[in-house]
């Protein structure tokens, strides 16, 4: 059976399987819609969060950005973990007990107002929205790869799917497919890692193949992974692979807490602790979904090493500056080709001789080794970093069923996550602006019309960025955990352990966090990214203390609480009864009794 | 303010904060500031700083977590203030 054949039946058969879940898990009430009735057992509700966190990014991308970047990489490794410690530790039991439905309820409750509520709202759907593109693009380029569809056609397909199982489920729906998507993606991780690490180091467990030796059949037998890695990168020129920093310590040290930071501030990851019975299940579920991450996480570095080491092997199979040692155009492996054609792999044979010279001629040293072997620059002109996690089975040389296996893991990773995204911005808009600003009484049945309703506007919104991706989406990372580490995170928490911020405390507090980080963004990329209205635009790069603009996000969570505390220092105290609210979220005993609404 | 709630609030401070500064000294501290110098120490065939920075940091992680429930849950009792 051909490739896309046999990628047809799998994701077929996965489709299948989540339509099923959408009709066995129908919501009948608000309750069910937003929150899944708050009853997902809390191992449950740990794999539905990693499967609601992991994207398309951490599943197709993040492979090759540590393949690229080797220690450097560690930011995202560490960012995208360790703020599930600050969620347990300090968000996650005390709004499960505040027991509530929207992120942006529990802020406009505690600082009594209205504008609180409405300034979260618009950081929850601008992050949501930027995040849910990259998810779309994901589906759409997917389905024209591997199931020769267009990018359109793949698009409708997974917004259809997606429109199924969210509007007539919601949460409840959601939850119980982002189960199953979370089996199918790791499997798909997990089989070609479990392979390319048995052929490369025998040891078929990637953690230890990290660590380990190469394989007796592997050049360089009995050499140290890593060591190997290192010096076949150096020898081309590139930076020490586990000794590479991105930007520099101090950039490398703020980039992993504003990853950190964003990660426990956005809104849908959040949510997803609502849905649990109890305080303590809350607490319990954060540190099964990071152990469901972690699984995939701990791989990561594995996937990334090893199809860097295999990758370069393959283009330069002897030694550097012998001309037999670098690879023969007309010899290249399929994949080399099946990649060239979608753009992402691209080769110019600069000097002419029909073989392919992969090296950094950024670096002074080897450009003059180059010169004398004649060479004439790189000629690996673009090696895309989405290549490393969808080539990988190809270039191990594994069977078309493990393709296809990742294919629907790609797309389990991108729509659950969509989902997820999606949910929190439907439930923003019917609970937090219809009910709460617009008709405060608005029945529970049109309320859970309404929030059916902004379910699909909101799959229609996506679907429409998709087709046309705004200026903006390319900065989805930045823009999400931006908004998400300067404004909610720093709300919440000094709502939970700060009792004396108050009303115009939080909303300074959050106005000044986005306005600092998307002044340093916009200033980077261009106004909304726009090309070419970048201010001050003679400031060199990344000027303030050379962090990157991705990084900023810890700076604007920290001006955040400064102007937050210090408003609330000048302003009058928050009233008696919040004090209450505040003292009653910190204890779990009486949680039951909130949850009816 | 009952002192009882007082008294369990001041102890989950504590424990948080313990917990962070672990949180805090293996992923900042051996993962990034420290790498360097522990990388002079193998586990394996890498450094010891470059493997807190992408495998061990996430283990204590989830260690962590898990310890912060468990000694929650305790505190909850042993305060009277648990659920149901």
């Amino acid at each position: 059976m051909d490739l896309s054949t046999i990628t047809y039946i799998v994701v077929g058969a996965t489709f299948a399987l989540y339509i099923g879940i959408a009709f066995w898990a129908r919501a009948g009430t608000t309750g069910e819609f937003y929150v899944a009735g708050k009853g997902v057992h809390p191992v449950a509700n740990g794999m539905a969060t990693a499967a609601d966190w992991m994207s398309a990014a951490s599943f197709i991308s993040m492979a090759g950005l540590i393949a690229f970047n080797g220690y450097g990489a560690s930011v995202f490794l560490m960012g995208w973990t360790g703020g599930y410690v600050l969620l347990a530790l300090l968000l996650a039991p005390y709004l499960r007990k505040f027991g509530k439905f929207t992120v942006p309820e529990f802020i406009g409750e505690r600082y009594y107002s209205q504008t609180a509520r409405l300034v979260a709202v618009i950081c929850l759907i601008l992050a949501s929205v930027t995040y849910v593109i990259g998810q779309m693009k994901g589906i759409g380029v997917a389905f024209s790869r591997f199931l020769e569809t267009t990018y359109e056609q793949g698009l409708y397909i997974g917004m259809g799917i997606v429109f199924i199982y969210a509007v007539l489920g919601g949460m409840k729906g959601i939850t119980y497919t982002q189960i199953a998507q979370y089996v199918v993606l790791i499997f798909a991780y997990t089989i070609p890692a479990v392979f390319i690490s048995m052929n490369l180091t025998g040891n078929p467990i990637p953690q230890l193949g990290l660590i380990g030796t190469m394989a007796a059949s592997e050049p360089g037998a009995g050499m140290d992974m890593m060591a190997k890695l290192d010096q076949v990168v150096t020898d081309l020129g590139f930076g020490k692979y586990s000794e590479q920093v991105m930007g520099s310590k101090l950039n490398m040290f703020v980039y992993t807490l504003s990853l950190m930071i964003g990660t426990a501030g956005l809104p849908h990851v959040i949510i997803r602790f609502f849905t649990v019975p109890k305080v303590k299940d809350a607490r319990s579920s954060a540190g099964w979904a990071l152990v469901f991450i972690a699984i995939l996480y701990t791989t990561a570095p594995a996937v990334g090493s090893m199809a860097r080491l295999n990758l370069m092997n393959t283009i330069q199979p002897g030694a550097v500056g012998d001309v037999a040692g670098s690879l023969e155009y007309a010899k290249v492996p399929e994949w080399f080709k099946n990649w060239e054609k979608t753009g992402l792999l691209v080769f110019e044979d600069k000097n002419g001789d029909g073989r392919i010279q992969y090296y950094n001629d950024k670096n002074a040293d080897m450009v003059k080794k180059a010169e004398g072997f004649g060479w004439k620059g790189n000629e690996m002109t673009k090696v895309d970093n989405d290549i490393m996690v969808l080539a990988n089975p190809e270039i191990a040389g594994l069977p078309n069923w493990v393709i296809a296996i990742v294919v629907a893991g790609g797309l389990a990773a991108a729509l659950s996550t969509a989902a997820g995204l999606l949910l929190a911005i439907a439930s923003a808009v019917s609970h937090d602006v219809i009910k709460g600003m617009i008709n405060p009484n608005i029945s529970e049945k049109s309320e859970l019309l309404a929030s059916r309703l902004s379910m699909i506007g909101a799959i229609a919104l996506a679907g429409y960025f998709g087709l046309h991706p705004p200026g903006f989406a390319a900065g989805t990372v930045a823009i999400a955990f931006g908004l998400a580490a300067a404004s909610i995170f720093p709300a919440l928490m000094m709502g939970i352990f700060n009792k004396k911020v108050n009303r115009s405390g939080a909303i300074w507090g959050m106005i000044a966090g986005i306005g600092i980080t998307m002044l340093y963004v916009f200033q980077h990329k261009g106004i909304f990214f726009v090309p070419g209205t970048a201010f001050l635009g003679d400031m060199k790069p990344d000027w303030f203390f050379g962090i990157s603009p991705n990084a900023f996000g810890a700076v604007g969570a920290l001006v955040n609480f400064v102007v937050a505390i210090a408003v609330s220092k000048v302003t009058a105290a928050p009233p008696e009864h919040i004090q209450h609210l505040v003292e009653d979220i910190r204890v779990p005993k009486g949680a039951g009794a909130a949850t009816d609404h | 303010m009952d002192t009882k709630a007082a008294q369990y609030w001041k102890a989950n401070i504590r424990l948080v904060t313990s917990l962070l500064v672990i949180w805090f000294v293996v992923s900042y501290g051996f993962g990034i500031m420290l790498a360097d110098p522990l990388n002079a120490i193998r586990i394996g065939g890498v450094g010891l700083g470059f493997w807190f920075a992408q495998q061990g940091s996430i283990y204590v992680f989830i260690v962590l977590i898990f310890f912060y429930a468990a000694r929650m849950n305790a505190l909850d009792r042993e305060f009277d203030l648990h659920e149901d």
